[in-house]
């Protein structure tokens, strides 16, 4: 099969370097890189360095690090990294809820430059007005897309930032009344994971609200837990389903009245930026993932940053230190006596600070709607596309639009032919594709989550269409060939069976090694 | 007619035409019917004008970027948590990469590449600290030594964690908030002479309730702790973990802390080929040794190898996933998310680069530089060196007090000379007196070092 015309299907073969471990390669003796010695004179006056060090403390044997030429460590990553789907290269609406947008290159050569990357974060405040002020700046953006009154940039992504939203929430009930009994949170069952998981680190008990028949979190379920234990609602919106939940304003009624605090998770705010607001909707508290919205590359799993913001009221509490402009210069203002202290080390992670200021200055207000408007028009086109697909369906809402995002289900495709979510998974990697079977929780049969974002074209669009028809097609008439996929990927349907078992399990090449060699696991 | 932005294909209007078609709408507000009207925002964000054509945007940014004055520019001598190292080139080749900078959550086959780079640079820390599980990095130092100890107080039931004193004071200050009702964190006072563990104090405050004793090696303080043996023996006897965080970058001379009992090690790999970025540099990893009471405590990823359906062909994928927040929300230890990936396959490139040879010289060259620096700065008249009976790795404190100068004073004066000096410890650590941390590594010359003390010797003694 070559690229079928009409379809655009492509006929696809990822990189398969089969790359030997690093520990494999290499020979005694090899070297990538040489460090600065110390010159003659210091060697002459002060000796080895090492002789100084307390009796023990000295590392007798060097740690058995592998021996490569430069070259030969170049080559072995870049085959890795072939062995590896980016956003740059394939057409990424598969993973729904991450927003796999475009990062624009431009924004990687700013923050290449030394005059970013060479800074050091307690130099003096005089050398640094120029990242100081795209800090300032940047906060003073996410005012106006959040409506909310101050920032910070220390969480170092979106679970990080629901840590920093709990730890305010904490500090602002015991500020008002020292013994209160505001131990509860209340979350959505389809917010994601973390607003549960990290609120929990706090102390708090989590409730879940399930969504009732129209997909929406149900609001009599909210009425009746709502009580003076009440610390805070944290919710994302819309939520996993693409579905924007328009009795938002009276969730957060509801939450206040019983005297709690309210905290929009806008991890993905990429279907309402300059649409709708935190604000608008009563909110105390909110964040964006830099990483998600606004462009700065998910790099595999981080750097990322959490942008956290709070109304005038909570500001009081955000941890130290803010950026000021006293009108010709910026400053970092440490003086917060009722901070909650530090959630990360210095700023935060600022590559994404900077590649986010970039961005939002490339767009400007229209364009920020844009990105909002079109990646709701992608993901509504593919909601269309995708349920004349047969085998998928997209439960809740029929009917209705979505917002950027849709939560469909392989539900009867798995009944029909007993092909599952993460067959069909397997499967589309063999056309170049991911696609994501989805996070926590578990309540929609064979998931699959399509987030399109604003960065593909219409084509690109219609190809992946093309790819998921292209595997409902195989399911129902050559089911095996799903079963078995991936055939064209890097690697072949991974076993599984190593990983939960504490005798089998190995999480480093050491640790592999001397299970294999005390016979407990066949040598793979 | 409007123009297209580049970011947004689907902006060019006879596109959206189609595709509004195709969704039977004729407007796209028409997609957002589900949003009250109240809840609209109908105005206009008070965003500069845009400047969608890239070389615009690239003069905006090169004019505001060209405000700051980098330790490239500078002689700089800040450390502190930070660290000015030498970065190779080819980590930054491999983390520009497109293919790993803008993957995120791909599968194990398709995203073999991720998931084994990450498994490399777990095994090449592994080698480096003599442990046998490290996680997939989490956010920083600060965030391993909190979850470090969160760690040891579920797998001793306990609820109080002994830290030395001469911790970091924000890293200080990200675990008390992380710990907090959970497990009470007690300070350790420290030798004032040395830096190291006071051990009376330690014995006087270990307790039925003490699920671990955490100390860092070097110190913060940049003084090297070689009691580690006796605290951990002291720690394990009281049924308690003995945790200890370290800079990587030292391990190639200084003993790993587990060949002196450690049970869990953290630290930050900020030092190992990642540029320093004004602090966005950071990243935290967590060691253990291999057994199932501690492995089932880590919130983190975990990467183990795998087989796959292919006879002979090496899988990657998620150990114990069910642990982790992704699994199950509410039973997960801690919580996970993203947090710092692409910075462990930077740090796995640069070991990979030194090897045993290069992780031993750069600890050595470090140790012989900062040796020397120390001894010519102590030199000067009107200094005192507050710990000198300790043995320092790459940092060291010197107090102004005597010569009557301030560290803002003295800074002020170095930055004239377009030199940073060391970090202001006056405030953080007043009974160290008008004390500054100098940081000296590879990076720094003779001449570097020597003009450093030329200029404190003419700004104290004129």
């Amino acid at each position: 099969m070559n690229r079928n015309t009409n379809t655009k299907l492509r006929k696809f073969h990822q990189a398969k370097w089969d790359e030997p471990i690093i520990f494999e390669l290499g020979e005694k003796g090899e070297q990538g890189i040489l460090m600065p010695v110390a010159e003659k004179e210091i060697e002459d006056e002060i000796g080895d360095g090492i002789s100084k060090l307390p009796a023990g403390m000295r590392r007798e044997k060097a740690p058995a690090l592998p021996e490569i030429g430069q070259m030969q460590v170049l080559k072995h990553y870049l085959h890795m990294s072939q062995e590896n789907l980016g956003a740059d290269l394939n057409v990424d609406i598969g993973q729904g809820t991450c927003t796999m947008k475009y990062s624009p290159k431009i924004n990687e050569q700013f923050a290449a430059s030394p005059q970013f990357t060479e800074l050091h974060p307690l130099q003096d405040e005089n050398t640094v007005q120029g990242m100081l002020e795209i800090m300032y700046k940047t906060e003073q953006f996410f005012k106006e897309i959040s409506g909310l009154d101050a920032f910070t940039f220390q969480p170092g992504g979106g679970s990080h930032a629901i840590l920093g939203m709990s730890t305010i929430v904490q500090k602002y009930h015991e500020t008002r009344d020292p013994g209160n009994q505001r131990n509860e949170i209340i979350t959505t069952i389809f917010s994601h994971p973390s607003d549960y998981a990290a609120a929990s680190v706090k102390g708090y008990k989590i409730i879940n609200i399930y969504q009732d028949e129209t997909g929406l979190p149900d609001i009599e379920a909210l009425k009746a837990s709502v009580s003076d234990r009440t610390a805070a609602l944290f919710i994302t919106n819309p939520e996993d389903t693409g579905i924007y939940n328009g009795k938002i304003a009276e969730f957060v009624r509801i939450v206040h009245e019983a005297g709690g605090l309210c905290g929009y998770d806008q991890a993905n705010a990429n279907g309402i930026l300059g649409i709708t607001r935190a604000k608008e909707a009563g909110f105390d508290l909110t964040f964006f993932n830099l990483h998600k919205t606004f462009s700065s590359p998910h790099g595999c799993g981080g750097p990322a940053c959490g942008a956290l913001g709070v109304t005038g009221e909570l500001a009081r509490f955000l941890p130290a230190p803010v950026v000021r402009f006293d009108g010709k210069t910026y400053l970092l203002d440490y003086d917060l006596p009722d901070s909650i202290g530090k959630i990360r080390c210095f700023y935060g992670t600022m590559p994404a600070v900077l590649k986010a200021y970039a961005w939002i200055m490339s767009l400007g207000d229209e364009g920020l709607k844009e990105v909002a408007r079109v990646a709701v028009l992608n993901n509504n086109y593919l909601l269309k596309k995708i349920l004349q697909i047969r085998g998928a369906s997209a439960p809740y809402a029929e009917g209705r639009h979505r917002i950027e995002q849709v939560r469909f289900s392989w539900e009867d495709l798995e009944k029909e032919t007993g092909v599952s979510t993460f067959d069909v998974t397997c499967r589309m990697a063999d056309f170049g594709f991911h696609m994501w079977s989805s996070h926590h929780p578990f309540v929609v049969p064979e998931p699959f989550t399509i987030e399109p974002t604003e960065s593909y074209s219409k084509n690109e669009l219609d190809e992946y269409v093309a790819g998921l028809q292209q595997v409902s097609d195989e399911a129902y008439e050559t089911p095996e060939i799903v079963k078995t996929a991936p055939h064209n990927s890097v690697i072949h349907r991974p076993g599984h069976d190593t990983l939960d078992d504490p005798s089998k399990w190995a999480i480093t090449w050491r640790a592999y090694l001397k299970k294999c060699a005390s016979g407990r696991r066949k040598r793979i | 007619m409007k123009t297209a932005h580049p970011y947004i294909p689907n902006s060019a209007p006879e596109v959206q035409a189609k595709m509004m078609e195709e969704i039977g709408i004729r407007d796209i507000d028409e997609l957002y019917t589900d949003i009250p009207v109240s809840l609209r925002f109908a105005g206009k964000m008070d965003i500069p004008e845009p400047l969608p054509c890239e070389y615009d945007l690239k003069r905006h940014m090169n004019r505001i970027l060209a405000k700051n004055s980098s330790c490239e520019e500078n002689l700089n001598f800040l450390g502190g948590g930070c660290w000015q190292h030498y970065v190779p080139a080819i980590c930054d080749e491999v983390n520009h990469r497109s293919e790993f900078l803008t993957a995120y959550a791909g599968e194990p086959f398709e995203d073999h590449g991720r998931f084994q780079a990450l498994f490399e640079y777990a095994s090449m820390m592994g080698e480096l600290l003599d442990m046998d599980v490290v996680n997939v990095p989490t956010y920083d130092w600060g965030q391993a030594a909190s979850t470090s100890i969160r760690m040891a107080a579920r797998i001793t039931g306990r609820g109080q964690a002994l830290v030395a004193d001469t911790i970091a004071p924000d890293r200080l200050s990200a675990i008390r908030n992380y710990c907090k009702s959970f497990v009470e964190i007690v300070m350790v006072n420290h030798c004032p002479d040395t830096g190291k563990l006071d051990i009376e104090d330690l014995k006087s405050k270990l307790s039925p309730e003490t699920a671990a004793v955490y100390f860092e090696n070097p110190s913060f303080l940049g003084t090297i702790e070689d009691q580690g043996r006796e605290i951990s023996d002291m720690a394990h006897t009281n049924g308690a973990l003995s945790l200890v965080g370290v800079d990587p970058i030292s391990l190639g001379v200084l003993l790993p802390p587990s060949n002196y009992g450690a049970d869990i090690v953290c630290g930050d790999i900020q030092p190992l080929g990642i540029h320093m970025q004004y602090g966005g540099g950071h990243a935290g990893f967590i060691a253990t040794r291999d057994e199932e009471k501690f492995v089932m405590e880590y919130p983190s990823r975990l990467f183990g190898i795998e087989t796959t359906s292919e006879e002979g062909e090496y899988g990657f994928g998620d150990v114990t996933f069910d642990r982790t927040s992704f699994g199950d929300r509410e039973n997960a230890k801690e919580f996970i998310g993203t947090a710092t990936a692409l910075w462990g396959i930077t740090a796995g490139v640069y070991l990979a680069l030194l090897g045993p040879k290069g992780i031993t010289q750069v600890g050595k060259t470090i140790l012989q530089k900062s040796q020397y620096a120390a001894k010519k700065i102590s030199q000067i008249n009107g200094v005192r060196m507050p710990l000198e009976k300790g043995v320092h790795f790459k940092e060291f404190i010197v107090d102004f007090s005597p010569s009557g100068n301030t560290v803002k004073t003295v800074n002020q004066n170095l930055l004239e000379k377009k030199i940073f000096g060391g970090m202001d410890l006056s405030g953080l650590f007043p009974e160290l007196g008008n004390a500054a941390m100098f940081c000296i590594t590879e990076i720094h010359t003779k001449k570097d070092i020597d003009t450093l003390v030329q200029a404190l010797d003419s700004i104290i003694n004129g």
